[in-house]
């Protein structure tokens, strides 16, 4: 196997099929959990001694109780649309990383035990008994598998292949053979209230300093407020934002836009986490624990609103759950959305022309936008159809004079993954991350050939941090990559910042 | 579980090198690891080690990518205080291999 991704391929396309590597990523297995890892999710500490009846059980409960799983276990007609979809299949030519081949790796096992024809005639129907080797294979594979559903688009029976892997998961984490990244992750929320670990007087000494960078760059005080109680806004951002590069000049730029829009605001040190690894795992149970986080945080704190920063999953488990998850949402002022995206305030803020720009502060680079599998596959912003894809570009174009998108069968509905999410995000898997990155890497040559954009823009934690490692691999810069509200943070002119001149010409365009 | 070993005796790690129990960390012992990751320990790295060390101890966590940066821009000046140089000294970036080298625990989540 090629060490670190040396191998990495050149496509003459985004979306170029590759020539089939049987086994190329055959044995590829991130870390397996520790035992008071997975105890603390509430899961066996190692493979238990009959992990095949607690697998078969599982497996049985989760068809029985959802029955779109079981649906999407019988509906495969096996016709091909979404072979060539999988980034992971473009980028490693695995015949196993074809979405159908990995979904069945779980669905011949299905056949064989739940099925008549599977229990009766196992060889005609591919149907296969479970064994040690095929509990290995599903740990492989279901972890090179990021729930991105791109694949799903395709899918002419609206197979949600992400669901087939979650399940996967779910089953592996029954048996005892849980992911390390994933499971101690979660455990860290559940004691600290963070994917990162950061307690709270730690988070308050980075926000301080971060309040005083802000004033030395801008001569602005601008705050960004831990705990306080009564304030109007809670935001829930991913804890990256508080440590990582981009996200951080993302989180700075959402203190200057409520900073500018007037409005109180605080973050929470209960809840000081939008991402929700339940949802990588398919653990309702644990995501519904780190979601009511949320509902304490804003109740203890007396707000009338919540708004989510740039997270991916975060904003499809926001958006899409958070309301049977947590709710219900009555003690919130019903004249907002619950929730509400960072991208949604900022808009409308920008509509409402309340922000100023300066937008030559962005003529230094040439940006595109890429969209995260999440908010583009699985939520919505705004009132508009669509309004996950034209909220977050109308936001860039408001405060940059270069955008590009790129070729629009890797944007929008049919975006790529940037090749680290659904829990993959980990150093173990880093030549799959690599590899996988390849058709998002590829679509932004070309519109670097073409139109010479230098910075692409996200807004997810997982695809910034996920970009800043793989994109040098294919000549970028680690800093080529963005967070939206950074773009922001450079051209806002706060209010008695110099440069701030109500007869100016650079009056807010959007207005 | 492995272990690294150093003046004779074994220290435990994780995985991926980071040592299991912070406390059997010792200079010496960030030498050796340092060695493992392909790092020759100069004054420039043990002032980031120093100083997660020093900010560990405050707050029982890493410091953002940033800070860290603007302290050593503060003790060595702005050459070496900036985001490229720390990915020069630490290729595999600040945050986790200088992390490891102190002896202290990975930096976890969508980092």
């Amino acid at each position: 196997m090629a060490a670190d991704g040396d191998d990495i391929p050149k496509l003459s396309h985004p979306l170029e099929i590759p020539k089939l590597k049987c086994g190329a990523m055959e044995g590829l297995q991130p870390f397996i959990a520790a035992p008071e890892h997975q105890e603390k999710l509430g899961f066996p500490g190692e493979l238990v001694p009959n992990w095949k009846e607690v697998a078969l059980a599982k497996m049985a409960e989760l068809a029985e109780k959802n029955r779109a799983f079981q649906v999407y276990l019988d509906a495969c007609v096996k016709c091909g649309a979404c072979t060539d979809k999988c980034h992971y299949f473009l980028g490693t030519g695995d015949p196993k990383n074809m979405p159908v081949a990995r979904q069945d790796l779980l669905r011949s096992v299905y056949r064989r035990y739940f099925t008549f024809a599977g229990k009766y005639f196992p060889s005609l129907v591919g149907a296969r008994d479970l064994t040690e080797e095929v509990l290995q294979e599903w740990y492989s594979y279901y972890h090179q598998c990021s729930e991105c559903r791109r694949c799903s688009v395709f899918c002419p029976y609206g197979i949600d292949t992400a669901e087939i892997t979650m399940a996967a998961r779910e089953i592996m984490d029954a048996v005892g053979m849980g992911q390390k990244y994933s499971n101690e992750i979660i455990g860290k929320v559940k004691d600290v209230g963070n994917n990162l670990g950061l307690n709270p007087k730690a988070l308050a000494a980075t926000l301080e300093d971060l309040e005083e960078e802000i004033e030395d760059d801008t001569g602005i005080s601008v705050r960004l407020p831990l705990d306080e109680k009564g304030a109007d806004i809670l935001l829930v951002t991913p804890s990256a934002d508080f440590f990582a590069e981009p996200h951080i000049d993302g989180l700075i730029g959402y203190a200057k836009v409520f900073h500018e829009a007037g409005v109180s605001w605080t973050l929470s040190s209960y809840a000081s986490e939008a991402a929700n690894f339940g949802l990588f795992i398919g653990s309702y149970e644990n995501m519904r624990e780190i979601a009511l986080r949320i509902r304490k945080a804003a109740e203890d704190l007396g707000v009338k609103r919540i708004i989510f920063g740039e997270c991916g999953h975060a904003w499809r488990v926001a958006y899409s759950f958070l309301n049977t998850l947590a709710g219900p949402f009555d003690f919130l002022d019903p004249k907002y959305p619950v929730p509400q995206h960072i991208l949604e305030f900022t808009w409308n803020e920008i509509q409402k022309g309340t922000l100023k720009f300066d937008k030559s502060q962005n003529d230094h680079i040439k940006l595109t936008y890429h969209d995260s599998c999440n908010v583009a596959r699985a939520s919505r912003m705004g009132d508009e159809p669509g309004g996950q894809f034209e909220i977050p570009r109308n936001v860039i174009k408001a405060v940059c004079n270069y955008y590009y998108d790129m070729d629009r069968s890797t944007t929008h509905e049919s975006t790529l993954c940037c090749g680290g999410g659904g829990g993959l995000l980990t150093d173990d898997l880093m030549e799959l991350r690599k590899k996988g990155a390849s058709p998002r890497m590829t679509a932004l040559q070309e519109v670097t050939e073409e139109h010479g954009v230098t910075h692409m823009a996200a807004i997810c934690a997982i695809c910034k941090t996920q970009f800043s490692k793989v994109m040098p691999a294919y000549g970028y810069d680690m800093d080529s990559i963005v967070s939206v509200h950074q773009l922001v943070s450079n051209a806002i002119i706060l209010t008695g910042q110099d440069g701030d001149d109500d007869d100016s010409e650079d009056e807010t365009e959007a207005a | 579980m492995s272990a690294y070993s150093v003046n004779g005796q074994t220290v435990e790690h994780d995985e991926e090198g980071y040592i299991t129990n912070l406390s059997d960390w010792s200079k010496d012992l960030a030498e050796v690891i340092a060695k493992e990751e392909n790092i020759d320990m100069t004054e420039e790295h043990w002032a980031v080690v120093n100083f997660l060390r020093e900010y560990y101890d405050e707050y029982q966590i890493a410091p953002a990518v940033r800070v860290l940066i603007k302290a050593i821009k503060k003790s060595m000046g702005p050459e070496v205080g900036n985001n490229k140089y720390m990915y020069e000294l630490f290729p595999y970036g600040p945050a986790k291999q200088a992390c490891k080298i102190a002896g202290l625990p990975k930096p976890t989540g969508c980092v």
